[in-house]
């Protein structure tokens, strides 16, 4: 098991190694390259010469890349152009990280906890009302663009009826970080008001962000139920008498939802992409509204933290989920 | 081919489960009623060893599962009695019926691979019959496991208790299957095909592990296949099915030495004997369950049969019985008919 | 096909199951159609039971709409959807947006164009958007996945490797990472996005049934015959893979409609609104959302409808091409 997480980690510095090299090649091919990405099209030939000598753009590719690939080692990506101008990009991303993560947590939370037990109840009640009712339903929910939702949400329960805030992680109140997940430091600092004002303003960002994966999940869950349903070993179990509870758990669910941790794990990786929609619509500070503002204002330093931080993150979060999997799966683990 | 000794008393004695008149209807939205089984009767005593023979499709397994409550919820109509102890077993609620699985009844499948749970170990698949039907608690459960593993003819039980099903072999899997269906000691126990998917020496060990069980317990086995290498190695009576209903059924001796229905001899000739003549053809039965006829005026198998009269293809045959042995047949071989007509596949081919 | 997820639509498969007990004289005949031409019986079978498939007929009608509007949208436009025809009663101060009136069923847009023609006109740029691609990804993926999947080796490594760091990348995150490369954005640089987005997929999927091919029975009676290697991998094993390929194909059809729609709202997609186009629309409406939510409202029903039609046919090309549901 501790070879296979070793070599999986050293995958992974492999991809992100490629990725840095792909995200260098890419900022060579923007239009007008770094210079005019950073000082825009109406810059002067002399403010343009100064740029390309202090930035080392006359030198060798290689070296250029050597140098790329030291800076970007010890977080320097440069300062920001058009998000925050001046910051350092990958300050950026530390500021805004744990909003992101704190609204991905609960928007999965939501997809799991109604994904779950609904695609449990539709695939036992197969062909019925409710299960041809809620899997038109998962298919809408695909359907619909995320910022569109997030648009409709936003104007039915915060513009019109006023029952959550429109945009924001927190209202304007005193508030003591610690870990900058805002519910869980009100929580900590038992900042119930805190915490509860935050709670709030997620509520919307996570329904929207959820839809997707619940979808997803739902269906997988679904027609994975199904498959169980029909395997011989629950034949068995019914055969021995047991009880619907023992049937239902020990011989159904724990053998359903084996795929349902890999799609888990692979739906966060559609979140951080739903996050640029979800967290530009509800004015969200996380790395999501940073990425949009980013590609809208071209701002290349904070693009390829922000690049490069979802492609880690997504690969530590299947790392994960494939170590779960082995746990959950003696096939897997007694091999 | 051993003969048991006290083969004999098992035919005397009272009915454990009797089965009567069982019909299974399926009906899927939009199409014709399908009668899987119909009408079939058959009785087993304790100790005794009764075996359901036909091709796929014959109905066989479907008695089975209709006798265990096994049936889907939907699409299904079961009719009949189904007589286990003066209960009627397809009388029961389902919750009744759970509490008897298990406990009175135990049933082998025919896979023990995909029968068995991937995920949970063998120790906790043969503890939870226990603690359901026993009311005994896992750590008082285990014990018994490891004895019934033992008894199964396992190796090393205590170490298969934790392992999980892919880590047995086929033979293994086979006998914690079998160790499930008997932890509770049911007094029938249901084979449905239990060695078709195994290599050929391990099915002689299996075969041998169920005739030794059965003795030992006086446990009721009702063994469904479609071998009758199976059933002349262990059964005592023999009920052969076709389209749904039993066509010849007697005492294991009787019916090889001398099968009467045309279906069950062709079952006998489609096998290879080890007594037989030196390059004796082995002949198949042509056509398949495809071309049955419906059983309402005419008998099912004359499409197939090497000998049908006339009246095979306008008149159901009625089932007569005579002591041990019953037959549903117009034209049974050996019979004054069965000379005279010819074996006219001519016309099976026109079908 | 196996790390697609299963396919949703109720079938009876427990029932399935009892039938095959109880008629197990159809497999027999069965059995012998399907064996010489695998392929065509394939798409037989799959006709045959899509034919009788409610959610596919469903699809299919929202899909051939669809495609009957794109093809006469001159003819059914109303009016011309560049000619700002209700421009005079936009005014600039309050920004009124004119709504509907007799010859204008849904009203105009903040430039004063008709909006029911704009829509009508807009399902064409839609459809090239969708299309075209699915097709470059599809084209794409067909040269990396056979590549990867029919020689193995040193080149499955490579392209491998490189098809999983693209997929490290959730694919929308890649769609505006490659539309942010554009210097003048357009139609194409939003269809090139996309189908770079999604490439890494059918890239995937190929390699995966062409690997599992390689080693099949009939590949390796065809090598054994002496057939050589190009005709093994065309005629061979690529059409044996092309079922998923094709379900993969419906349902990025779908999502490629909404993410041109992703793609204008973050300022990534075609900013000329002459040619117009329902995710452009959509994205351009956003300005207007709270005083003029149906600007938003009719191409994003447009939208839905159309990405909704062609999931349904997805999903059910995927359980009818399932060779476990196949009977």
């Amino acid at each position: 098991m501790l070879r296979f997480i070793v070599r999986r980690l050293l995958q992974m510095v492999g991809v992100l190694f490629v990725l840095s090299l792909l995200l260098f090649i890419w900022l060579r091919m923007l239009p007008g390259g770094t210079v005019s990405a950073i000082l825009g099209d109406r810059a002067t030939p002399e403010s343009r010469e100064r740029l390309t000598k202090a930035l080392g753009l006359d030198e060798p590719l290689y070296v250029q890349y050597w140098r790329y690939l030291k800076r970007a080692l010890t977080g320097n990506f440069g300062a920001s152009t058009g998000v925050v101008p001046g910051r350092d990009a990958f300050q950026i991303f530390i500021d805004r990280f744990p909003a992101t993560i704190e609204l991905s947590f609960f928007a999965i939370l939501i997809a799991i906890l109604l994904g779950i037990p609904l695609g449990y109840l539709a695939a036992r009640r197969r062909a019925s009302l409710f299960d041809n009712a809620s899997v038109i339903v998962s298919l809408i929910g695909v359907a619909v663009p995320v910022f569109f939702l997030a648009f409709l949400l936003k104007y039915f329960f915060a513009v019109k009826l006023g029952w959550l805030p429109v945009s924001g992680r927190q209202s304007n109140i005193d508030a003591t970080r610690v870990t900058n997940f805002f519910v869980l430091d009100g929580l900590m600092t038992r900042e119930w008001d805190a915490a509860w004002d935050a709670f709030k303003h997620l509520i919307l960002p996570a329904i929207t962000l959820s839809t997707i994966p619940f979808a997803v999940i739902f269906r997988i869950t679904r027609a994975s139920v199904l498959e169980v349903l029909d395997e011989d070993f629950v034949r068995t179990a019914e055969s021995k008498g047991l009880t619907n509870r023992i049937i239902r758990g020990r011989h159904v669910l724990r053998n359903a939802l084996l795929p349902v941790i890999t799609t888990v794990g692979l739906q966060v990786g559609g979140l951080l992409a739903g996050a640029i929609l979800t967290e530009s619509v509800f004015s969200f500070p996380g790395i999501g509204e940073a990425l949009a503002s980013a590609f809208s204002h071209r701002d290349y330093a904070v693009l390829q933290v922000l690049i490069m931080a979802s492609a880690a993150t997504f690969v530590i979060v299947n790392l994960i989920v494939d170590v779960l999997y082995a746990v959950v799966d003696p096939r897997v683990r007694t091999r | 081919m051993t003969t048991r000794a006290y083969a004999a008393d098992t035919r005397s004695g009272q009915a454990l489960l009797s089965v009567r008149d069982l019909s299974v209807v399926f009906q899927r939205h939009g199409e014709q009623p399908f009668a899987a089984v119909d009408g079939v009767s058959f009785e087993v005593r304790p100790g005794q060893t009764v075996g359901l023979v036909g091709e796929s499709g014959s109905g066989k397994s479907v008695t089975s599962l209709a006798i265990m409550g096994l049936l889907p919820a939907r699409g299904n109509r079961v009719t009949g009695v189904a007589d286990f102890d003066g209960t009627d077993l397809l009388k029961l609620s389902s919750g009744d019926m759970r509490d008897r699985r298990g406990k009175d009844l135990g049933m082998i499948f025919q896979d023990p691979l995909s029968s068995l749970n991937p995920v949970v170990p063998i120790g906790v698949q043969v503890t939870e019959v226990l603690e359901r039907h026993k009311g005994m608690s896992r750590k008082a459960a285990m014990p018994k496991a490891r004895e019934m593993l033992d008894k199964v003819g396992i190796p090393d039980p205590d170490r298969r208790l934790k392992d999980y099903p892919h880590q047995l072999s086929g033979g293994m899997r086979q006998r914690a299957l079998i160790a499930m269906a008997l932890a509770c000691e049911p007094r029938v126990l249901i084979a449905d095909e239990p060695t078709t998917a195994l290599d050929v020496t391990i099915q002689a060990q299996i075969l041998q592990l169920l005739g030794d069980l059965v003795r030992d317990s006086g446990t009721a086995l009702i063994m469904i296949t479609h071998d009758l290498g199976v059933v002349a190695g262990l059964c005592d009576e023999v009920n052969v099915m076709y389209g749904g209903r039993i066509v010849e059924r007697g005492l294991r001796h009787d019916l090889f030495a001398a099968p009467r229905h045309p279906y069950t001899h062709g079952l006998l000739g489609s096998i290879p004997r080890l007594d037989g003549q030196r390059g004796e053809p082995l002949i198949p039965i042509p056509g398949s369950v495809a071309d049955n006829l419906p059983w309402d005026h005419a008998c099912a198998f004359a499409p197939r049969c090497f000998q049908p009269i006339d009246v095979c293809r306008s008149q159901t045959p009625g089932f007569v019985e005579d002591g041990a042995s019953a037959l549903r047949c117009h034209n049974p071989v050996g019979s004054p008919h069965g000379h005279t007509a010819q074996p006219d596949h001519a016309e099976v081919n026109d079908q | 096909m196996t790390d697609n997820p299963k396919g949703w639509k109720p079938g009876a498969r427990r029932k399935a199951k009892i039938d095959a007990l109880a008629q197990a004289a159809g497999q027999v005949q069965d059995a012998g159609t399907v064996a010489d031409t695998p392929g065509v019986s394939l798409i037989a079978s799959a006709w045959r039971r899509l034919r009788r498939d409610r959610v596919f007929l469903i699809g299919l009608t929202i899909t051939v709409l669809f495609l009957l509007v794109a093809l006469f949208a001159p003819l059914l436009a109303p009016h011309d959807p560049t000619a700002r025809l209700l421009l005079d009663k936009v005014r600039p101060q309050s920004n009124p947006i004119p709504g509907p009136e007799p010859g204008f069923p849904l009203g105009a847009d903040n430039v004063g164009r008709d909006l029911l023609s704009r829509l009508i006109v807009g399902s064409r740029q839609t459809l090239l958007v969708c299309v075209f691609a699915t097709l470059f990804s599809l084209i794409g993926g067909l040269i990396l996945g056979t590549l990867a999947g029919a020689f193995g080796g040193w080149i499955d490594s490579v392209v491998m490797r490189f098809v999983d760091i693209m997929l490290s990348i959730p694919s929308l995150l890649l769609a505006f990472s490659v539309a942010a490369m554009a210097a003048r954005p357009s139609q194409w640089t939003v269809i090139l996005a996309i189908s770079i987005a999604y490439l890494p997929i059918f890239a995937r999927l190929l390699r995966g049934s062409m690997l599992a091919q390689r080693h099949s029975d009939h590949v390796l009676a065809a090598r054994a015959l002496g057939v050589k290697q190009a005709p093994i991998i065309f005629r061979h094993m690529l059409p044996n893979s092309l079922g998923p390929v094709i379900v993969q194909a419906t349902l990025v059809l779908a999502t490629a409609v909404i993410d041109a729609a992703a793609l204008s709202f973050l300022g990534l997609g075609n900013p000329d609104d002459r040619q117009p186009e329902w995710g452009q629309m959509l994205g351009a409406a956003q300005k207007y959302i709270y005083d003029y939510p149906h600007l938003a409202f009719y191409p994003a029903a447009c939208i839905i409808l159309v990405a909704f039609g062609f999931t349904l046919m997805g999903e059910s090309l995927r359980e009818a091409l399932d060779p476990k549901s196949r009977r």
